[in-house]
């Protein structure tokens, strides 16, 4: 393969270097400037922009196996590169579940022949995610696939019994159980509305706060019994984070992601009754989003993760409470963060290399992954150009799908180039 | 028209009426909302005079019967208030302020026919302006005040408008 | 009071508005022409031919998704009393059949070349988004737990006829005030009205939030229904749905009864306090729930003049709606 030299590029916000990738490796660091031209290397001139570690994202949905009109594991990776991500972890809820190591196998292979980020499929908790019988999460681990993952997200294991069974069992292979919490007694299926004035006023069925921070809060304590790792998935309300701050204090292991719309758009967006805002967790109110912005800064949230949930134009357009839930967030996650942190200085991108590369690739236990941009590492590094204005346009759009709730917005700070393994999957918003 | 026109021409008009009636039997005076409204009342205060007994009076409003509805702004109906002897095999007699394209006639006639079956329809304006569309003509006329379709004809009853009765035709002098 | 995303405006008059989704589409002088309209149209109740020529040649289908004989007859009779062709369409079971969404159900049969779509739909929020699918003009005929702006324009109307002007009157709402869109309509149009409100429900029958709401739009909130009835000139009783009762919000129907029914006692004491005071239900009733037989049937209550009232006042709405002129609005 030949060399990539990325050339001026400032390293996770510490300095303008060169970059020399030769065989998939950052082989050198610095000013190689003199040595540009020699032999025959492929040049990514990157003066003016930002080097990160390529981004991983702890929740994605690829819908395949099961709705490949809504997204395929090839149109999502696409998506993905897109939006700097090197690799994703693709969740279970497909159809079939990805609950036994073929099914986990499956999906990995798709990924790996789609070649455009490393697909790490998460296995359910539960077969067939009923949350009654754990799956065979040793098998899964063992696959060729490697779970290390294990979420039946989409649903919550309620039953306090299976989840302490789960956190015990990926204990021995270092796994780790991602919680989508929402106990189902007080937010149910039709739950899709915050919980307060709003939901009362349009008559929407309320989905409080406390039904995932009572679930957050049994679970760290779970964590702490059994002396296992969990991980909080899209965290939503500033009572969730109060009770992750408490835990992670108390020295439990727990780590939380939060999405990029949760650091931005509010439950006031539902007035209109639009399904283009519609998710699980709901969108909160504006105490709930400062609340989750000052976590992810000061370390409480460990990572950004895009819960991307591409659906069908016919599902979505369902009167509010029958449409579906979710979200895309792939292709727009980094511009977002950029524009909701970085500009606003809550977040430099050296913190920004960390929620979304380091603390993802640490809690997925992908060793390639969230390295630092140094001699030795992988070469799976994104491009981003701080300054860029964009404006987001729902249908230009690698995704099957277009449920995309920053249409319209303009955001500062946009991806350039994706790297992975040393080749260039995207640039400019389109696949290389 | 001066006060004292519109006067004259209203008294002049309830006497035809009852000539014309042979009495006052079996007639129902009923005004076209807004201003026939009030002009019916006039009429039929003469009539009773007159007369010496009460003549039934009220309101046909015809804004649901109309035309023209679809090239105007919505307007709301006005009160229809049929006296209680109704309208069945009595002569009507419609009463309005001024009789122009004659669509107004036409869906009060409409309107009538919804209500019941009088025995005569008779139409009584206080102006008739020309330019009938239809075949429509007033069989009592306050006053006949030939204008071409730029002008407009503005009426002023006291009770209605709260100044002194007038006629006048819009940007023109006082007739 | 959030914003709705609200459809083309309309004129200042009541023409060229496109739809009527909400009660908050109305200022005051709007109510009180579409009341107004509705006394004109109860006259054409009373005649023999009971019919007007006004919309002859407009479309109007009930496009309804949930059962409601009553409601659906209502406004079929005021379209074909104004001679507007009326056509009924049971949603039900279209919207979830595979691969066709709600917008696809509406988009077929808008196509046909219809002037207005009446929905009744078991979501909130359905006739909203539907108005934002199709050309027609767009009737709430209720969604879900939101809203029913004729419902609440009837209620209105019927208490005005006994009561006069409801300027200061104190009308109490009583019971499962969280499912139910009739509470959410009454509250917008009898305080454009001038009417003051008080809710009366036990707490687990409150919609969350109720509290900065009441605050916000300037209501009074009681678990007391003996406290306040004897200060209204109102009460609207409302139908404790058991349908949507699977949630233990109260322990059982007996308890219910008898904290928060019309009972005879709470008759007599309501008729001692104000002998001229009125008794509403927007139907259909729990007789022995929520109202007694003796409350339901007696002198004070307005319950089937609410019914005459229903065709009355939708004429007034299609007549408004869809009369005057097109383009008016975008």
């Amino acid at each position: 393969m030949s060399a990539l030299l990325i050339t001026g590029a400032d390293l996770a916000g510490s300095g303008a270097q060169d970059l020399l990738v030769e065989d998939g490796v950052i082989t050198e660091v610095g000013s190689l400037g003199g040595a540009k031209g020699q032999r025959h290397w492929d040049v990514l001139d990157a003066d003016g922009l930002v080097a990160l570690p390529g981004l991983v994202d702890l929740h994605t949905h690829l819908r395949e196996p099961g709705r490949e009109d809504a997204e395929t594991i090839a149109s999502g990776s696409a998506a993905a590169a897109v939006g700097g991500y090197t690799a994703v972890l693709a969740m279970a809820n497909t159809n079939p579940v990805t609950d036994t190591a073929e099914a986990a196998e499956r999906v990995f292979d798709l990924g790996r022949a789609a070649g455009l980020v490393d697909v790490q499929p998460v296995g359910a908790v539960t077969k067939g995610l009923a949350g009654e019988e754990l799956a065979e999460l040793g098998l899964m681990h063992r696959s060729r696939a490697g779970v290390r993952v294990f979420s039946d997200d989409g649903r919550c294991v309620s039953d306090a019994r299976v989840m302490r069974r789960a956190l015990e069992y990926v204990r021995a292979f270092g796994g780790v159980v991602s919680q989508h919490a929402q106990d189902p007694h007080l937010a149910g299926s039709s739950a899709c509305c915050h919980e307060g004035e709003l939901s009362g006023r349009l008559g929407l069925p309320g989905w409080p706060g406390i039904a995932e921070e009572t679930i957050v809060a049994r679970d760290v304590m779970l964590a702490r019994h059994t002396g296992s790792r969990v991980h909080v998935a899209h965290v939503s309300t500033a009572g969730s984070v109060e009770v992750v701050r408490w835990a992670k204090a108390q020295g439990i292991d727990v780590t939380a992601e939060v999405t990029p719309h949760h650091l931005v758009l509010t439950t006031d967006l539902l007035a209109g009754y639009d399904p283009t805002f519609k998710v699980n967790p709901p969108l909160r109110p504006q105490e709930d989003v400062d609340a989750l912005r000052a976590a992810l800064a000061d370390g409480t949230i460990d990572a950004v993760a895009t819960d991307h949930a591409p659906h069908a134009r016919h599902d979505k357009e369902h009167a509010f409470v029958d449409a579906a839930f979710g979200m895309l967030g792939l292709e727009t996650a980094l511009s977002v963060v950029s524009d909701t942190m970085v500009r606003t200085g809550r977040l430099d991108w050296a913190g920004v290399a960390r929620v979304m590369s380091a603390n993802p690739a640490r809690i997925a236990g992908l060793g390639d992954h969230g390295q630092p941009l140094a001699v030795g590492s992988p070469a799976n590094i994104t491009l981003v150009d701080p300054t860029a204005r964009v404006t987001v346009d729902r249908s230009a759009s690698l995704s099957l799908s277009r449920n995309n709730p920053w249409h319209g917005r303009t955001l500062q700070g946009a991806v350039q180039a994706t790297v992975l393994r040393g080749r260039v999957t995207a640039q400019k918003g389109a696949l290389a | 028209m001066s006060p004292g026109d519109v006067s004259r021409a209203l008294r002049r008009i309830a006497h035809e009426i009852l000539e014309r009636n042979k009495g006052a039997d079996d007639l129902v005076v009923l005004g076209i909302p807004t201003r026939g409204v009030a002009l019916a009342k006039r009429l039929v205060a003469v009539m009773e005079e007159v007369e010496g007994r009460p003549v039934p009076v009220g309101a046909l409003d015809v804004t649901m019967h109309r035309d023209d509805l679809r090239r105007q702004p919505t307007r709301s109906p006005m009160h229809t208030d049929i006296p209680p002897s109704g309208i069945d095999d009595k002569v009507v007699v419609l009463v309005d302020d001024v009789l122009y394209s004659g669509r107004t006639v036409r869906a009060a006639l409409d309107a009538l026919s919804d209500l019941g079956r009088p025995r005569a329809v008779r139409l009584a304006v206080l102006v008739d302006r020309g330019h009938r569309d239809l075949p429509i003509r007033a069989d009592h006329v306050g006053k006949n005040l030939p204008t071409s379709s730029s002008e407009r004809v503005q009426v002023r009853l006291s009770e209605h408008d709260g100044v002194d009765d007038e006629v006048r035709i819009a940007g023109g002098e006082h007739r | 009071m959030t914003t709705m995303l609200n459809t083309p405006a309309a004129s200042a008059a009541t023409g060229g508005r496109r739809h009527l989704l909400s009660i908050a589409d109305l200022d005051t002088a709007q109510i009180r022409t579409l009341l107004d309209t509705a006394a004109e149209m109860h006259g054409v109740q009373q005649r023999e031919v009971k019919k007007l020529p006004t919309l002859r040649g407009r479309t109007v289908v009930n496009l309804f998704f949930e059962d409601s004989t009553r409601t659906r007859s209502s406004f079929e009779l005021a379209g074909k009393w104004l001679s507007a062709d009326v056509i009924n369409i049971s949603g039900k079971g279209s919207s979830t059949s595979k691969g066709e969404s709600l917008r696809d159900t509406v988009l077929t049969v808008a196509a046909m070349g219809v002037d207005a779509l009446v929905i009744r739909h078991g979501a909130s929020g359905a006739a909203q988004q539907v108005s934002q699918w199709v050309d027609a003009h767009v009737i709430n005929a209720g969604d879900g737990t939101h809203e029913h702006p004729t419902q609440a324009l009837l209620d209105a109307y019927t208490m005005e006829r006994r009561l006069g002007s409801l300027e200061g009157r104190h009308v109490a709402i009583v019971g499962d005030l969280t499912h139910s869109r009739v509470v959410r309509s009454n509250l917008l149009c009898l305080r454009r009205l001038g009417a003051r409100i008080t809710l009366v429900a036990p707490p687990t029958l409150m919609p969350a939030g109720i509290a900065s709401w009441a605050a916000a739009d300037g209501f009074d909130l009681s678990n007391d229904l003996d406290a306040v009835l004897p200060t209204v000139d109102a009460v609207m009783m409302l139908r404790v749905q058991r349908e949507r009762m699977s949630g233990g919000f109260f322990p059982t129907p007996r308890e219910y009864t008898v904290g928060y029914g019309l009972t005879r006692d709470r008759l007599n004491a309501l008729v001692a306090a104000n002998p001229d005071a009125v008794i509403c239900h927007p139907g259909p009733m729990n007789r022995g729930l929520e109202i007694a037989a003796d409350a339901a049937d007696g002198a004070q209550s307005l319950i089937l003049d609410q019914v005459s009232a229903g065709v009355a006042v939708r004429m007034s709405v299609l007549y408004h709606l869809l009369s005057g002129e097109e383009g008016s609005a975008q």
